[in-house]
């Protein structure tokens, strides 16, 4: 059978920078193909040079046997890509927040009333009855249901990515490439996107998947192809691989997927007491928890059970003064009354769960962002002004001994991969080595080399005796790491565990409000 | 009945009034919901207004007149184009600039012309519009809706303003659109100047637009960027400027009447009373005034 795409020997490079290099690999008709790698290991460039967004430097690429570009044959765009049957649903959606899904749909691709012809075409009115009746003819045989006439920005995320791959079909797309589909979507959207993609491919579609979660692409793929460096470095029939082989091939070396815990160190005193802390028309209600030097405890929990709001109130304790009922105490000190900085100043580091928003400056060079918050301090500050030469020489360091990527501190933030945005923000909550650290979801976005990196770097701040009070809805990630674990649902804390007391399982099930079976 | 006339009149006065604002509303519809702000509508009308009084008193039609305002009005902004969508200069310097130069270039060039810098040559009536402005600006209200809601032009339109990315992606080209999209609002615009100089009053005159463009645009925002509701909103503007032509000679006490500069501040009144008061929920294209780079 030919093959659905195929590349031969197709190179890209960026002012020399070479971002794919020959990359030669087939994909079956009626397939889910995974592409996977780290952030930066040229995965999306190839699927753009696909979809006509770039132009490759050398190398062809077959669509069923027919060249599709090539050097004999000039690149084509990406409207031409459409007209060939190529579709790509980008990693953040294309859609107009304030239009309804069925204007969202037929952007570019009007058909117009079949009169008033001596209009150009660009100026007859649109056929929309038609469009929704194929619509509806193509929802159905999917099992696709929308809205038609709802706002988009009224749609849940999930919505959104059905709006997308229905945008495809609209156009008849037979090959559909799909970058991160699941960056923004939860399990069960997740799951139900993946029900969708069989159906597609069970009709025919071919589907290329870019992403770099492995326990998915296990579910999900028949075949993977894996980049690293801009380079294929090997292929695998998903029946006969497993999770731990692919994560050595992206990164190149074995990987331990499951961080070892160091012994623990000797228990000292607490560095966060919180005391029947309850917070009105607030998610919180009665949570105690301590925290000592030399521990990692982890609260579990699925999202929106009153992490976020703990965290808030730890930061912001002023913010919520008159609605609040109960004592938190960071370092043995009362933290009623102060502000933001008084608190961290008594030595608390915090990595908060949506980096872009409340971490980091994201138009602002890395040198910048790592001394945020530190900016008025030696070494980086005398006599009000700051001192140019210690960042530079600082943020260098730091740069290196947290492995951030590409090493140029005048990038700015937004620049890095997710990973390396996030190392850029615990090398800076890291450089006062605080006595309490307070960790929300800090491999969220981050390839697999960066998470065993962080992994790695929480245990060291354990053993130099910081209490870390870590906040994840990974159970991966709650299991290798605390030493504690205190679930948390509906805003109380119901269970508390020991390390190694609790099985996955249980620990899935205590989340969801049930008891141990 | 002598009340029923005066309401009918003061209706009439309002659409007459209203017109110059309508073209150029439209006009800073097309560009800004394309996501092009544009404040050099001033500087368009007051361009559109020159070349309207003197291509009319060159050709002695006012259809040759208005026509050449509206082509003056689109190759000015070709420049305005060129600067913010294809140099991705910023748009409020580019804008400000185009107004700063239409009100040098137009005393210069009326100076060469006409060997007066203060006005053109009064037109004699014969050469001048009657009512067919009034309902030409309704027209084109109408047209403009038709585009923007019902046609793929206008789809494109509005996601340029919206969402530039997505349209990009959907295989239509964003910078083209906005080519478009600013060169007739130009020409809108232009019009909306030829309905000053040779429909309502009979000359050009020095800097005879006196904020007229900006109050397109403050009626444009009032109406969220919307064809139907910013043209109610220029008829209101232009409502408050009828009551204020009304209202000169009134006596309101004593016998001396209001010193008539207070009553001529009304339609301003209004339109910073609208700004400040109402406007806070609007909400405007998401991409607007940021240039497009791929």
């Amino acid at each position: 059978m030919t093959p659905s795409v195929e590349f031969r020997g197709l190179s890209k490079a960026f002012h020399g920078n070479m971002a794919n290099t020959d990359l030669s690999f087939k994909v079956r008709k009626g397939s889910v193909h995974a592409i996977i790698g780290e952030n930066g290991a040229g995965k999306s460039t190839a699927m753009k040079i696909l979809y006509g967004i770039y132009q490759p430097d050398e190398g062809e690429i077959y669509i069923e046997g027919k060249l599709w570009g090539g050097r004999q044959k000039p690149w084509s765009s990406s409207s031409d890509a459409i007209l060939h049957g190529i579709g790509m649903v980008h990693q953040h959606f294309m859609l107009g927040g304030p239009h309804t899904v069925l204007d969202n749909i037929l952007l570019g691709a009007e058909q117009a009333h079949w009169g008033w012809r001596w209009l150009p075409k660009a100026l007859r009115p649109i056929d929309r009855d038609e469009a929704r009746q194929r619509l509806e003819s193509l929802s159905e045989q999917y099992g696709l249901k929308v809205a038609w006439d709802a706002l988009v920005e009224n749609l849940s995320v999930g919505v959104h990515q059905r709006i997308e791959i229905l945008k495809l079909l609209y156009r008849d797309a037979k090959i559909l490439i799909l970058d991160e589909p699941t960056a923004v979507l939860t399990q069960q959207e997740t799951n139900e996107l993946f029900d969708h993609l069989r159906k597609l491919c069970h009709r025919g579609k071919t589907i290329l998947m870019i992403t770099h979660k492995l326990k998915e692409v296990m579910s999900i793929a028949d075949r993977v192809t894996v980049f690293r460096a801009g380079k294929i470095v090997g292929e695998r029939e998903i029946h006969k691989t497993y999770v731990e082989d692919l994560a050595s091939l992206m990164v190149g070396r074995k990987v331990s997927l499951k961080a070892e815990s160091p012994p623990q160190v000797v228990l000292q005193e607490p560095v966060l007491q919180v005391q029947g802390l309850s917070v009105k028309d607030f998610k919180l209600q009665e949570v105690s928890l301590q925290v000592r030097r030399g521990e990692v405890v982890g609260i579990a929990g699925v999202e929106g059970n009153g992490q976020a709001e703990l965290l808030q109130v730890l930061l912001h304790p002023l913010e919520y003064q008159n609605r609040m009922k109960g004592v938190i105490e960071v370092v043995g000190k009362n933290i009623e009354g102060l502000n933001t900085r008084q608190i961290r100043d008594l030595g608390m580091g915090v990595i908060p769960d949506d980096r872009l928003r409340d971490a980091l400056l994201t138009d602002r060079p890395a040198q910048e962002n790592y001394i945020l918050g530190l900016h008025r301090e030696k070494p980086f500050c005398q006599a009000g002004l700051i001192l140019d030469r210690q960042v530079e020489e600082l943020t260098d360091q730091a740069m290196e001994e947290y492995d951030i990527r590409p090493r140029s501190r005048l990038l700015k933030a937004d620049r890095f991969s997710g990973g390396n945005q996030q190392k850029l923000v615990i090398a800076r909550e890291f450089f006062r080595s605080p006595k309490l650290l307070v960790i929300a979801q800090p491999t969220r976005g981050v390839d697999v080399g960066a998470i065993e990196f962080i992994h790695k770097k929480i245990f060291r701040a354990r053993s130099e005796g910081s209490g870390i009070l870590l906040i994840s809805s990974e159970l991966d990630e709650i299991l290798a790491l605390s030493d504690r674990i205190l679930v948390m649902y509906t805003g109380k804390i119901i269970f508390e565990f020991n390390r190694g007391e609790v099985t996955e399982q249980a620990l899935g099930l205590a989340m969801g409000g049930e008891a141990r079976s | 009945m002598e009340v029923f006339m005066w309401i009918v009149q003061l209706m009439a006065s309002t659409c007459r009034v209203s017109t110059p604002l309508l073209f150029a509303a439209m006009g800073g519809m097309m560009s800004e919901r394309s996501g092009v702000v544009n404040i050099a509508l001033e500087g368009l009308m007051l361009l559109g207004a020159f070349v309207a009084a003197a291509a009319t008193d060159f050709t002695h039609s006012p259809v040759l007149g208005a026509f050449a305002a509206f082509m003056a009005g689109l190759i000015f902004s070709i420049f305005y184009a060129f600067f913010v969508i294809e140099i991705g200069s910023d748009q409020i310097v580019a804008g400000t600039a185009m107004n700063m130069l239409a009100l040098g270039l137009t005393p210069f060039f009326s100076k060469i012309l006409y060997g007066s810098s203060t006005s053109t040559p009064s037109l004699p009536i014969e050469f001048r519009f009657q009512y067919a402005p009034v309902w030409i600006a309704f027209g084109v209200v109408v047209l403009c809706w038709v585009w923007i809601v019902k046609t793929p032009f206008g789809l494109w339109v509005q996601f340029a303003g919206e969402h530039p990315e997505a349209l990009d992606c959907a295989g239509v080209c964003v910078k083209r659109v906005r080519w478009m999209a600013v060169l007739v609002g130009g020409g809108l615009a232009g019009l909306g100047g030829a309905s000053l100089s040779i429909f309502l009053s009979s000359s050009f005159s020095r800097n005879m637009t006196a904020g007229r463009g900006f109050m397109a645009l403050a009626a444009l925002i009032f109406g969220k960027w919307k064809p139907i509701p910013a043209a109610l909103a220029c008829l209101l503007f232009g409502f408050s400027d009828a009551i204020q032509i009304r209202l000169q000679s009134v006596v309101l006490w004593g016998n001396e009447p209001v010193p008539v500069q207070f009553i001529q501040i009304l339609p301003y009144f209004v339109t910073i009373l609208v700004l400040a008061g109402f406007v806070g929920q609007a909400r405007a294209p998401q991409a607007l005034g940021i240039p497009f780079v791929k």
